[in-house]
């Protein structure tokens, strides 16, 4: 039954193009790649390379920003960098110079103290020999009116009364430091 | 399709006559083989068994003319009709942010674009051929695709003339690629002289070559694409017209349609793929014989 149809169309006739079927191919085929060629892709490659460049647009403003952002971080940081130096070097000196101000206020205050001290050491001496001058001459006076009150004799003589006065007061002292 | 159903019940008739007057009644039990004709006569009314008179059906208008317009030629209408429109609203509509039917008209542009001419004759080069190819993958695309649309049934590639002349505008488009680039001897000389070859070799080479360019390249896409869509054709009709006769076979065979059905289903979804595939192809090997025209060496 196959058989017998296909004797009507015999298959090599699928590839013997009618005279008709040409014409009305090349119609379709040239209205179509007109319409498509000229109209159709024009429009869509136009709106595809505008998008693309669009994006291509943005990503090279986003590039440059994040360009800048870079710069600006980086130049904070060296300025952060720089200032952290600076303040380390500002304590730094104020330390140092803190600690010179200390010597220097302790080397005075030393000096001041030896000085108060060898000036009160030098008063007391002063004083002392003051004292002991003036009690010398005191005591010697008593002792004498003591002595000429029980000797009953004054010791009018001059140098035998300090001689017997110095030896007196020197045996004083010598039982004073002995005793001390 | 009228073709066919006019020539059919003639035969179906005498083969009816056949099972009646041979074999006896017990051997018509025994022969399984016999159940054929029967079903053949008992369906010759709705079983259609697709012939190639489906791809020459009777002229419609313009009878006789060179302008003969038959059932090929309105199913080709029709899909031009219908593309270009869709195109031309969603191109005219074309916007910076794409809806999703222009999104979808873009994947089939990028994809040209980058599967096809970016692998063979680079973005940069391939931009002139680029609207070409486009419009080559589309109109095969669409026309293939009329095969499998309930009402049309009929790829508009599956009669020569299209593909013909498609491969043809490929034949004139990379021919003429080649001789711009190298001139018409220099043209000849790259395509049908490889370089590196001892010289003998070139008395057999050359026919080959030139046959090739000048023949084989054009012939081969045009009969590649035909014969997938009249086959594709034929196995769909084949499997729904075996669905359909074995679901009224009012037999035992009922039992085997919806495996029949399954198949039916099964090859219409490989026919929408063969449809994309073969238009792949066709644009793919143009791509690839532009490149080769083009190219400085082999």
């Amino acid at each position: 039954m196959i058989l017998a149809e296909e004797d009507t169309v015999p298959g090599w006739r699928l590839l013997i193009p009618l005279p008709e079927e040409i014409v009305w191919s090349a119609i379709f085929l040239l209205i179509f790649a007109g319409v498509f060629m000229k109209f159709v892709l024009p429009r869509m490659n136009a709106v595809l390379d505008e998008r693309s460049e669009k994006i291509e647009g943005g990503i090279r403003h986003a590039e440059q920003v994040q360009e800048q952002a870079d710069q600006l971080r980086n130049d904070q940081e060296q300025e952060l960098a720089a200032a952290r130096q600076e303040a380390a070097a500002i304590r730094e000196k104020a330390r140092a110079d803190g600690q010179k101000i200390v010597d220097e206020a302790r080397a005075r205050a030393e000096a001041e103290n030896e000085r108060v001290l060898s000036a009160g050491r030098q008063q007391l001496n002063a004083e002392r020999v003051a004292a002991s001058t003036e009690l010398r001459g005191e005591v010697g006076n008593l002792a004498s009116d003591l002595a000429s009150k029980i000797v009953g004799e004054s010791l009018t003589d001059d140098e035998r009364s300090r001689r017997v006065i110095d030896r007196f007061l020197d045996d004083l002292e010598s039982s004073q430091t002995t005793t001390r | 399709m009228e073709a066919a159903s006019g020539t059919a019940p003639i035969e179906n008739d005498t083969e009816a006559r056949h099972p009646a007057v041979g074999p006896r009644p017990r051997e018509i039990e025994l022969n399984t083989a016999d159940l054929s004709p029967t079903l053949h006569a008992e369906e010759d009314s709705f079983f259609h068994i697709p012939t190639l008179g489906d791809f020459f059906p009777d002229a419609i208008l313009f009878e006789g003319t060179v302008f003969e317009f038959n059932r090929v030629q309105l199913v080709r209408l029709i899909v031009l009709a219908a593309v270009l429109i869709f195109m031309c609203i969603v191109a005219s509509r074309a916007k910076l942010v794409p809806g999703r039917v222009q999104s979808a008209v873009e994947l089939v542009i990028d994809f040209v674009n980058n599967n096809i001419i970016a692998n063979t004759l680079g973005l940069k080069d391939g931009k002139r051929f680029a609207p070409m190819l486009i419009t080559m993958f589309v109109f095969i695309l669409s026309m293939n695709l009329a095969g499998v649309v309930p009402g049309l049934n009929l790829a508009g590639t599956s009669v020569i003339g299209l593909p013909l002349l498609m491969a043809l505008w490929t034949f004139v488009t990379y021919v003429g690629a080649g001789i711009r680039k190298h001139g018409f001897l220099g043209y000849l000389r790259a395509e049908t002289m490889p370089p590196g070859i001892p010289w003998p070799i070139y008395i057999l080479l050359i026919p080959i070559e030139l046959l090739q360019v000048v023949v084989i390249r054009w012939a081969s896409l045009t009969i590649r694409l035909l014969a997938n869509m009249v086959a594709g054709h034929m196995m769909i009709v084949v499997f729904i017209g075996m669905t359909h006769a074995l679901l009224f076979s009012g037999d035992w065979l009922i039992a085997i349609s919806p495996f029949a059905g399954a198949m039916a289903i099964g090859i219409y979804g490989f026919e929408i793929f063969v449809a994309a595939l073969q238009a792949f192809i066709f644009t793919m090997l143009t791509a690839v014989y532009i490149q080769l025209a083009t190219s400085d060496e082999h």
